[in-house]
């Protein structure tokens, strides 16, 4: 037993090491670019210019994020994202619910039927082109409902709900409708209050579907005023930045140097960034549920 | 006790018995037929001569054509290109993005303070959530040329810069990374509850044997999850040819097509840009055909090797 002792801990030894550093890596891999944008986006900008920003900011000033602040553009976009992210993210998780408890139901006698008309669209569909005509066809260029009809609710999605649902015990909605309770209102006072975690974690998913969505906008909002930030972020650091240096720059006094497209590129990384990272910490405690049913049963 | 559900279709009492379920499902089954079930009648248009403009009953409308987008797609000097592009970007992807969530699935379970544990996770996971537009963003200023943080690092360190974007060669490369970067924490996830399900005692087994913490990962964690990991390989097979449409979309230019241009953003330029309708529907559709294939085929093999079956 003895000898065995220190080649143990040296094999445990050199185990730690190789973890730590794993560890290490991968924390600084992914935090680090945002690190990185969030200095560069508030250094003062000759120090930007000269390269001096690595890690922390240098002098630290708000001046472009004032000037970006000051573009109504942003204010639009965002305003128009908010709207398609409220309204969007509260259709998609009264559809999820009314699609995943009748599916649910083992006693429901068109439950196999319609799981299966769900579930095929998972892994066959029209795809591009004839989606685009059909929404188009319907008149939704150029509206609103464009961002939220096409993706109303999402098959995978209503699996993980059905998962959640079927987990309640049976006996709890049997006790129900002996009381005269109706499917409606088993849905809304047993299937939902119960369901309270797996419902957070598809809020988050749907509500960051609906943040981030930027392919139905471009495909199907021409117009500058219905357009979500994505498409005015896609202007700002892939196209061009121009614009708002442009009509920010003739009323504020900022020295040319803090002007810098990298500055204000990465103060709008920042701003798209901020709801993201805030909402995320809150709802660690549901993830590992929320995925764990959507793989093994999905 | 009712010994078999009772599935009638015609029967009164069954749809009287599920009449509040029915009601339930009417928006969704609303929704289902006109956003996936009409494009998938749609797909017509892939053997017709699609009038712009024709709108849905143009679906129907056009002059029938046979295979002939079909056959104008394999003989022209792209197809073999696309295939092989969407191919290789998502065979790259699978090869070096699914190894690393489970390694550091293992490596962050050794973390023993769990507050610890739990920043890290947040940390690693917070990538998945930013937006595509957002990472392209990001992608595209650290590699540019002029003021890209990648090529200061170059010329620092006295090498001439690079321009990544705009050379054909680098791009398989960038795609995979970035895409295993932004997933690998959040796939992470599921490993790590399948390493916390192992219980205490086979641990303590294994130190009253005196292995070593090498030992018990090679011997006690990996043979534990092997039944998550084949779960998850299997999904990730039927996922083969999904290309990330919007990332491509993204940081491509024709430039690169050589090794960037794949079916999806093929389809988008010849059917939204050129509106060659019927055409791209065409393309399209042999892409979902072959997707849909390698589903059905990882999904027979998944229950062969185990009861699960994602159907």
């Amino acid at each position: 037993m003895k000898g065995k002792t220190p080649a143990r801990s040296f094999g445990d030894k050199s185990f730690d090491i190789v973890n730590g550093f794993l560890v290490a890596f991968a924390v600084i891999v992914c935090f680090y670019p945002f690190l990185y944008v969030f200095s560069i986006s508030i250094s003062d900008g000759v120090a930007v210019n000269q390269g001096r920003v690595w890690l922390f900011p240098v002098r630290p000033n708000l001046s472009v994020f004032k000037m970006v602040l000051g573009y109504s553009d942003l204010w639009l976009s965002y305003s128009n994202t908010l709207f398609y992210t409220v309204v969007g993210t509260v259709a998609n998780i009264v559809m999820t619910c009314l699609a995943a408890y009748p599916l649910s139901r083992q006693r429901f006698f068109l439950r196999r039927k319609l799981n299966f008309f769900l579930a095929f669209t998972m892994y066959f569909s029209g795809g591009l082109i004839p989606t685009y005509i059909v929404v188009t066809g319907l008149g939704l260029y150029n509206s609103r409902l464009a961002m939220i009809l096409p993706v109303l609710v999402s098959a995978y999605n209503v699996m993980i709900c059905r998962s959640a649902f079927e987990a309640i015990p049976e006996e709890l909605f049997e006790e129900a409708s002996l009381e005269g309770a109706n499917d409606f209102v088993c849905l809304t006072r047993i299937a939902i209050p119960l369901s309270k975690p797996t419902l957070a974690v598809l809020t988050l998913y749907y509500a960051v579907a609906r943040y981030n969505d930027f392919f139905n906008a471009l495909l199907y909002l021409g117009k500058k005023e219905l357009q979500p930030l994505q498409l005015f972020l896609r202007k700002i650091l892939l196209l061009s930045s121009n614009e708002i240096m442009q009509t920010a720059g003739a009323g504020t006094a900022i020295s040319a140097a803090a002007q810098s497209t990298l500055q204000v590129r990465y103060v709008c990384i920042v701003l798209a960034v901020i709801p993201v990272i805030l909402i995320c910490p809150f709802v660690q405690k549901y993830l590992v549920k929320g995925t764990m049913l959507g793989a093994v049963k999905g | 006790m009712q010994s078999k559900e009772d599935t009638q279709f015609f029967s009164k009492k069954n749809w009287y018995r599920g009449r509040y379920l029915v009601l339930m499902m009417v928006p969704v089954i609303v929704y289902y037929v006109i956003f996936c079930y009409l494009p998938m009648i749609g797909l017509y248009m892939s053997f017709t001569q699609f009038r712009p403009g024709s709108g849905v009953a143009g679906i129907f409308t056009g002059k029938f054509v046979g295979l002939k987008w079909f056959r104008q797609f394999f003989h022209s000097p792209y197809a073999f290109r696309l295939i092989r592009n969407t191919f290789l970007l998502s065979f790259y992807s699978l090869i070096f993005g699914f190894p690393i969530p489970i390694i550091f699935a293992v490596a962050v379970c050794q973390i023993k303070h769990s507050g610890a544990q739990k920043v890290i996770q947040v940390l690693t996971y917070l990538p998945y959530f930013i937006s595509t537009v957002v990472v392209a963003g990001m992608i595209n200023n650290f590699l540019s040329p002029s003021s890209g943080v990648i090529n200061q690092l170059i010329v620092v360190l006295g090498g001439k810069p690079i321009n990544f974007l705009g050379d054909p060669k680098y791009f398989r490369a960038i795609y995979v990374i970035s895409k295993s970067w932004q997933s690998f924490g959040f796939n992470s996830i599921i490993f790590v509850a399948a390493i916390m399900s192992i219980p205490q005692e086979l641990y303590e087994a294994m130190d009253v044997d005196g292995a070593g913490k090498w030992r018990k990962v090679f011997s006690l964690i990996l043979p534990s999850i092997k039944p998550t990991i084949i779960l998850l390989l299997i999904m990730a097979l039927g996922s083969l040819l999904n290309v990330g449409f919007e990332q491509v979309y993204l940081l491509y230019s024709p430039a690169i097509y050589e090794t960037a241009d794949v079916i999806q953003t093929y389809v988008y330029r010849q059917g939204i840009e050129n509106h060659s309708y019927g055409y791209a529907t065409a393309v399209g559709l042999f892409n979902s055909l072959i997707t849909f294939t390698i589903v059905f085929l990882s999904n027979r093999l998944s229950r062969k090797l185990s009861d699960t079956s994602i159907w």
